[in-house]
């Protein structure tokens, strides 16, 4: 088995607020997060797919590929967005980056040929970032 | 959904790494430069991974206001700015980035109730770096 992993840019801004919450509550779970004209990240992607070494092709994946897909069903939909506004997921979801991991796992997971999906990193910023797997 | 969250944080200690078990001779060829007898400093970059369910009405696995509270009460407080030799942890030991390392990742174990610690990865130059993810792994 081989790992790969194949790194993309998004710039997008996002808050954190859940409607449940009293604006208080809001204001002491998310703090600076929770004002609601938003802020923003450049985050950094990092999409990791694992296979056995094509005999005939010498790759995992054909990354050409896999960089049309990324960019297709994440960088188009993500990439300098308003993410509470107008990425559906974060329409009824907070868009943390534990979310947005989730997320972009989901948008890839049945989207690739060949190789499977190992792990979806996500780069809030460089001191931050958030692993998904897949698990349940 | 299980999902990983990892932080990095920034600490400067300095420290010498010399053995009572070893001859003046043995510490030399063991340790080098880093024997050398006043001991140097690092700027050390300690990476803290946990892990757990993203909570439905935060979309969080634990919120970082904790995290960094605790990181920063529990461990850069500690060793941040300090001669690592001198600290009680080792004084029987020494303070090599992997003891170091143990270490941090046994006071977040101890200390922390919001999240599973999955590992602690201690960075001691862009070149060095060690992880520890508990005695069975
Ligand atoms: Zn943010």
């Amino acid at each position: 088995m081989v790992y790969l992993t194949r790194k993309a840019e998004f710039s997008a801004s996002h808050y954190y607020h859940n409607p449940d919450f009293t604006p208080e509550e809001n204001r002491r779970v998310f703090g600076k997060c929770n004002n609601p004209n938003g802020h923003g990240h450049n985050y950094t992607l990092e999409v990791t797919v694992k296979g056995e070494v094509d005999p005939r092709s010498g790759f995992v994946v054909d990354l050409k590929q896999l960089k049309e897909i990324m960019h297709r069903e994440v960088l188009d939909a993500m990439d300098h967005r308003f993410l509470n506004k107008e990425v559906p997921e974060f329409l009824h979801q907070i868009p943390t980056t534990e979310n947005i991991a989730v997320a972009i796992w989901q948008r890839l997971v049945t989207k690739l040929e060949n190789a499977r999906l190992h792990r979806v990193r996500v780069y809030e910023t460089p001191d931050l970032f958030v692993d998904f797997y897949g698990e349940a | 959904m299980k999902a990983h969250l990892s932080r990095r944080y920034l600490f400067s200690a300095s420290h010498r790494l010399h053995s009572e078990a070893m001859s003046e001779q043995e510490n030399q060829s063991t340790y080098g430069k880093c024997n050398n007898p006043f001991g140097h400093g690092h700027n050390y970059t300690v990476e803290v991974t946990v892990s757990g369910p993203v909570d439905r009405k935060t979309g969080m696995v634990c919120n970082l206001v904790d995290l960094d509270g605790f990181i920063e009460r529990e461990v850069l407080a500690r060793y941040g700015h300090e001669n690592l030799n001198v600290l009680p942890e080792f004084a029987q030991e020494v303070p090599t980035t992997e003891n170091l390392c143990i270490q941090i990742y046994e006071i977040v174990q101890r200390g922390f109730p919001y999240a599973h610690l999955e590992r602690v990865r201690l960075e001691e130059t862009m070149m060095n770096s060690f992880e520890y993810a508990g005695k069975a792994v």
